[in-house]
C-alpha cells in the first residue's frame, strides 16, 4: 500500500515542525477564547439562537478552532502542488506510476492526521477546562464525529485540489487560493455557525460543500444531528466528496493534456 | 521594487487586493449577521461596535502596511538569508520592513476606513474640536502600539525561529478582540490587554471616553488619555528587544 506509506510520510514530515505546532495551538486557543466570549454575549441576548443552547454554541467555537488546521479551512496544505504546477515540475510527477489525485489525497490525509493530534486536541482540551462544553459521553457519537471529520477533510481536499489545478491556467494561483480560502472561512461556519445565518442565506449556505467541512462535523459532536438526521448529514458529506473528487478527475485530465514539456 | 513586482501579475494583484479587502469585510459581515438577530451586544449598538471595529482595523492595517513583512524574519533566520541584509549598509530593520512590501494590504485599511466612516455620524457623541481630534490621535497611537507588537514579535523570532504564529495571536487576535466591546470579555482578559499587553489603549479606553461609557475595570478617567505615553513606552521596549535579538543572532549552522 503505497498511498498509506505516502500518508505516513506526510504525517512524520509535519510532526517535525514542533515549534510551529505549539505556536499554532497557542493561536487557536487565543482565538477560541475571544470568539467564545463573543458567542456568550450573543447567546445571552438570544438564548437558543439557531437551535443551540449556550454549551452547544461554545462547543461549536472550540470545534472550529480544533478543525481549522485539520480541515485547512483557510485553504493551503497543497501549496507544494501549486508550486510544482507553476514551476513545471509537475511534468515529472505525471510520468510517475502513481495517480496524481490519490497521491495528493494521501499526502493531505497524513497532514490532517498529524494536525488532529497536534492542533486539534489541545485547544479543545483547554476549551473544555475553561468553559462548560456539550461534549458527548458515549463513544459512538465520538466515532461518528471522527468519521464526519474524515469526510470533511476529503471534501476540503477535493475543493483545494481544484483550486490548485487552476494554476495550470492561471500561472499565479495565489489570488484564487486567497478567495477560495475566504469562501471556506465564511461558508463553513467558522465565522458564525451556518444555523445562525438569517433566512435564505442560511438555507443556501447549509447546502454548499463548505458546510460539509465544519458545520456537519460540529453538529454531530454537539448532538444537533441524531438518528436519521445524522445519517443524512453523513450522506450529504459523502455526496459532496464523491462529486468533487470526480470533478477533480475531469479537470485533471483536461489539465494534463495541456502540459507541454520542452524538449520532450 | 516590490510594488512594481506585485503589479506584474495584474489579475492576481487585483484578486489579492480584493481578497485582502474581503477578508476583513467578512469579519464585519459576521458582526452584521449577529446584529440581524440582536439589537445590542454587551450593551453596545451596531454603530458603536462598528466604531470599535473601524478604529482597531485602521490601526492594525497601517501597522501591517508598514511592518507586516517583518513576520518573515523567522524564515530568514532559519535559512540564513538574514546574513545578506547584515552586510548591506542600511539598517536591518528598515530592510526587513521594506522586504516584500505589499501594496495589497491597502485593502484592509480601505475596508476599516469605510466601516469607521459609516459609524462616525451614527454614534451618539457630542462632537467638540477635542473629541474630533481624538479619532486621528487614536489611529496614530494605535498604529504605534501595533507596530511595537509586530517588532517585539519579530525580535522573539531570533530565538524561536518558526513561531511566527504566536505573533498573530497578539496582532490579529488583539484586533479581533478590540472589535468587540470590552464588556463582552471576562475581567481577567480585559486586565491582560490593559496592563500586560496594553492593546486596550489602541481604541477601547479612548473610545469608551468618547462614547461616554464607564470602563469595566473602573480605572481613573485620566488613564483614557495615556495612549501616546503607552505607545512611546512600547515602541522603546520593542526597539530594545529588537536590538537585543539582533545582537544575539549567530547566523545559521550547527
Amino acid at each position: 500500500m503505497w498511498y498509506a506509506a505516502v500518508a505516513a510520510g506526510s504525517f512524520r514530515r509535519y510532526a517535525t515542525y514542533q515549534m510551529a505546532t505549539v505556536a499554532g495551538v497557542f493561536t487557536n486557543t487565543v482565538f477560541g477564547f475571544i470568539v467564545a466570549f463573543t458567542y456568550l454575549a450573543l447567546w445571552h441576548e438570544r438564548p437558543h439562537l439557531g437551535g443551540y443552547d449556550q454549551a452547544q454554541a461554545l462547543t461549536f467555537v472550540w470545534t472550529g478552532q480544533a478543525l481549522l488546521a485539520v480541515a485547512a479551512l483557510m485553504g493551503g496544505g497543497l501549496d507544494e502542488l501549486q508550486e510544482r504546477i507553476r514551476s513545471g515540475d509537475i511534468a515529472v510527477d505525471l510520468y510517475r506510476p502513481a495517480d496524481l489525485q490519490l497521491w495528493w489525497l494521501s499526502v493531505d490525509l497524513g497532514r490532517a492526521g498529524l494536525q488532529l493530534l497536534g492542533r486539534g486536541v489541545a485547544p479543545m482540551a483547554v476549551g473544555a477546562l475553561a468553559f462548560p462544553l456539550a461534549l458527548p459521553r458515549d463513544p459512538l457519537t465520538w466515532g461518528c464525529f471522527l468519521l464526519s471529520v474524515l469526510c470533511g477533510v476529503v471534501v476540503s481536499f477535493a475543493l483545494r485540489y481544484l483550486v490548485a489545478l487552476a494554476s495550470f491556467w492561471l500561472l499565479d494561483g495565489s489570488g484564487l487560493s486567497l478567495i477560495s480560502g475566504l469562501a471556506g472561512m465564511f461558508f463553513s461556519g467558522m465565522l458564525l455557525p451556518l444555523r445562525v445565518f438569517p433566512g435564505g442565506l442560511g438555507e443556501v449556505a447549509q447546502l454548499l460543500p463548505w458546510a460539509a467541512v465544519l458545520q456537519t462535523p460540529a453538529d454531530v459532536l454537539v448532538g444537533a444531528l441524531r438518528g436519521g438526521a445524522l445519517v443524512r448529514g453523513l450522506v450529504f458529506q459523502v455526496a459532496w466528496a464523491v462529486g468533487l473528487l470526480a470533478l477533480g478527475r475531469l479537470v485533471q485530465s483536461a489539465a494534463t493534456r495541456k502540459v507541454v514539456v520542452h524538449g520532450g | 521594487m516590490w510594488v512594481r513586482s506585485s503589479l506584474a501579475y495584474r489579475t492576481s494583484f487585483v484578486m489579492m487586493a480584493f481578497g485582502n479587502f474581503a477578508a476583513n469585510a467578512l469579519d464585519f459581515v459576521a458582526i452584521m449577521l449577529m446584529f440581524s438577530r440582536i439589537d445590542a451586544l454587551g450593551g453596545f449598538s451596531l454603530p458603536e461596535v462598528a466604531f470599535l471595529y473601524g478604529t482597531s482595523g485602521v490601526a492594525l492595517g497601517l501597522a501591517d502596511l508598514l511592518l507586516g513583512s517583518i513576520e518573515g524574519l523567522g524564515r530568514r533566520v532559519r535559512d540564513g538569508t538574514l546574513d545578506t541584509l547584515l552586510l548591506r549598509p542600511a539598517p536591518v530593520f528598515a530592510q526587513i520592513a521594506a522586504d516584500r512590501f505589499a501594496l495589497r494590504r491597502l485593502g484592509r485599511i480601505t475596508q476599516a476606513l469605510l466601516v469607521l466612516g459609516w459609524s462616525l455620524p451614527r454614534i451618539e457623541v457630542d462632537w467638540t474640536v477635542g473629541r474630533v481630534l481624538m479619532v486621528p490621535l487614536m489611529a496614530v497611537c494605535g498604529t504605534a502600539i501595533f507596530a511595537a507588537v509586530f517588532t517585539a514579535g519579530a525580535a522573539f523570532q531570533f530565538w524561536a525561529q518558526d513561531a511566527a504564529e504566536v505573533q498573530n495571536s497578539f496582532t490579529y487576535g488583539g484586533n479581533a478582540m478590540l472589535q468587540y466591546p470590552p464588556t463582552v470579555f471576562a475581567k481577567e482578559l480585559v486586565r491582560g490587554v490593559t496592563f500586560l499587553v496594553p492593546l486596550a489603549f489602541v481604541n477601547w479606553l479612548p473610545a469608551l471616553r468618547l462614547l461616554g461609557r464607564p470602563d469595566p475595570l473602573g480605572l481613573p478617567g485620566w488613564v483614557d488619555f495615556l495612549g501616546p505615553v503607552v505607545a512611546a513606552l512600547m515602541c522603546t521596549g520593542a526597539g530594545l528587544a529588537w536590538r537585543l535579538g539582533l545582537r544575539s543572532y549567530r547566523s545559521t549552522g550547527s
